[in-house]
């Protein structure tokens, strides 16, 4: 669609632009200014440059949440996608199982994140969680399950909670990818005498590009700023084990009240936020020409 | 027989969807004391005694009406501001569109950690601590972009023929765009509202930040308890149950669109 050139269409866009500069630009000013300064209470602070950036960048602890949160998010993405895709093609594809199948799935992206977390202490404890007394009523486990107990116990139920989660979301959008293919496609790999590997190979996968795409940007970016799940869950322990990168920066902010080092972390986690937007935004943007091309 | 065995499979995954939240159904349906002391796969004590403690005791109810004033504040807010920037980053090119559509990306995308120190101090200065239109304002930040890029992929689908016909035929821009061209859009409108309803209830971090008592959301009031000693789990599990009612009540209106949301508009 050709557009019409005006740069009065700016007045539509005033008010957005506005709200959200309100709530988006004057708080990161001020995260920059205390980036730079040591404050020690009102009135009272020190510039001091890029101390703060320094002394974060060789914060081990930083580093170590910052590889805990890229080990997570490959995780997630490992295991979400692949699922996603298989629940995506066993749905069906018409009659009553379609709504079914799609507010089934919908149902755990509406929970409050701090509640997802609150559902799986509840579901894992070992006194009273269906799956907490259910595993360890087997046996098998050297150390009797406790999600509060080992890194291991905690990650597993962390894990756990995050594919319960998101995986629908994958699911939906793989869903909505796959019904956008039309049948005649179905009936040429039929008449061809296609395997069924070759329809998903050939068919199903290149039509799902521009989904997947979605799907996966999405769930790094949100995997990536998870902070509600694992602090209502572990709050972040045992010791350290489930500290991501969003736990420690409120951590650091508002437990320790390390103001400049936390505004400096903050600055560096929204650069690397802002790369991984603009390699989401280019994509979003191919993903819209490539459908209405075909 | 291949296809009898994917919807088995289909079956069990749904089963797993489901079981943690029946478990919850059936903690929120038992006494703390009865939890605590037998293990049992369905409430065999049945007693409805946290709900109603849930809708008698005004620490726990007023955590819902905070959270459902802010919540729909913040939809209308989001749903004012967004629908005239979507018609004009559907209908026009103008200086640093491109660059304004990824700017508003970025803020869906920023975490709510770095905002949260600096939101305080902001909304303190301006004296909204503990209101609920700074929860509120505060959600725009991730709300209002949200809603600009779904309605933008909804407006995209409407031809601009439309528009040029009624501009000839002497309808102002307004009237147009009130009376003709959001009501070709209700849909979108109505998911982008579902949107940002959704994603405001689930938020924690802002809302617990920013109030103190007076607007304190039901989902801030639980992790408080959380932490306190003695805890009800049975109370809490009530409240899990009922902060899912809201979603699942319209979750069926929204069905088909759901994908199009989650994909912010592009799908």
């Amino acid at each position: 669609m050709e557009k019409w050139a005006d740069n009065k269409a700016w007045f539509l866009v005033l008010p957005v632009f506005v709200v959200v500069a309100f709530s988006a630009i004057i708080p990161l000013m001020t995260v920059v200014n205390y980036s730079v300064q040591d404050i020690f209470g009102p009135g009272n602070a020190v510039f001091v440059g890029t101390e703060w950036f320094e002394q974060m960048l060789t914060d081990h602890r930083l580093h170590d949440a910052l590889w805990r949160q890229f080990l997570f998010s490959g995780l997630v993405l490992l295991i979400e996608i692949p699922l996603g895709i298989l629940i995506a093609l066993a749905m069906p594809k018409k009659g009553w199982g379609v709504s079914a199948s799609l507010v089934t799935l919908a149902i755990p992206l509406l929970i409050p994140w701090n509640v997802i977390g609150t559902i799986w202490i509840i579901f894992t404890r070992p006194d009273i969680g269906l799956f907490g007394v259910g595993i360890n009523s087997l046996d098998l486990l050297e150390v009797p399950f406790d999600h509060t107990a080992r890194p291991s116990y905690a990650w597993v139920t962390l894990m756990a909670m995050e594919v319960w989660h998101w995986t629908p979301l994958v699911a939906l959008l793989c869903y909505a990818g796959l019904r956008a293919i039309p049948e005649a496609y179905y009936q040429a790999a039929k008449i061809d005498g296609a395997s069924a590997w070759a329809v998903f190979r050939y068919i199903q996968l290149p039509k799902m590009r521009g989904v997947l795409t979605i799907a996966v940007l999405l769930r790094w970016m949100d995997s990536f700023l998870i902070y509600a799940e694992p602090f209502a869950l572990t709050g972040g322990g045992p010791g350290n084990s489930t500290t991501f990168l969003s736990i420690y920066l409120v951590k650091l902010a508002t437990g320790q009240f390390d103001l400049g080092p936390a505004a400096a972390f903050s600055l560096i986690y929204f650069l690397i936020v802002l790369l991984f937007s603009f390699i989401f935004y280019q994509a979003l943007l191919n993903v819209g020409k490539g459908e209405k091309a075909s | 027989m291949r296809v009898r065995k994917r919807y088995i499979a289909l079956f069990f995954y749904f089963l797993v969807l489901v079981v943690p939240i029946y478990w919850m159904l059936n903690m929120s349906l038992r006494s703390n004391a009865d939890i605590l002391g037998t293990f049992s796969l369905y409430p065999s004590h049945l007693t409805f005694k946290n709900y109603i403690k849930v809708f008698t005791d005004p620490t726990w109810y007023s955590g819902y009406i905070n959270a459902i004033i802010y919540v729909t504040l913040n939809t209308l807010m989001s749903l004012a501001f967004a629908l005239p920037a979507a018609y004009a980053f559907s209908r026009y090119k103008f200086l640093g569109d491109g660059q304004m559509f990824f700017w508003l990306l970025t803020n869906r995308m920023a975490p709510p950690a770095v905002f949260l120190l600096p939101y305080f101090q902001l909304y303190s200065t301006v004296n909204l601590i503990d209101t609920h239109i700074a929860v509120a304002l505060a959600h725009c930040l991730f709300n209002v972009p949200l809603a600009v890029w779904i309605l933008e992929g909804f407006m995209s689908g409407i031809p601009k023929e439309i528009d040029e016909t009624a501009f000839i035929d002497g309808y102002s821009f307004p009237r147009f765009f009130f009376t003709l061209f959001i009501p070709l859009i209700r849909a979108g409108v109505g998911v982008t509202a579902f949107f940002c309803f959704m994603f405001s209830w689930v938020e924690l971090l802002f809302a617990r930040t920013l109030t103190v008592t007076e607007a304190k959301p039901i989902v801030a009031t639980m992790t408080r308890t959380i932490s306190a000693t003695g805890l009800d789990w049975g109370l809490l599990a009530a409240n899990g149950i009922l902060t899912i009612v809201p979603g699942a009540l319209v979750i069926w209106f929204v069905r088909n669109h759901l994908a199009k949301g989650f994909a912010l508009g592009r799908v």
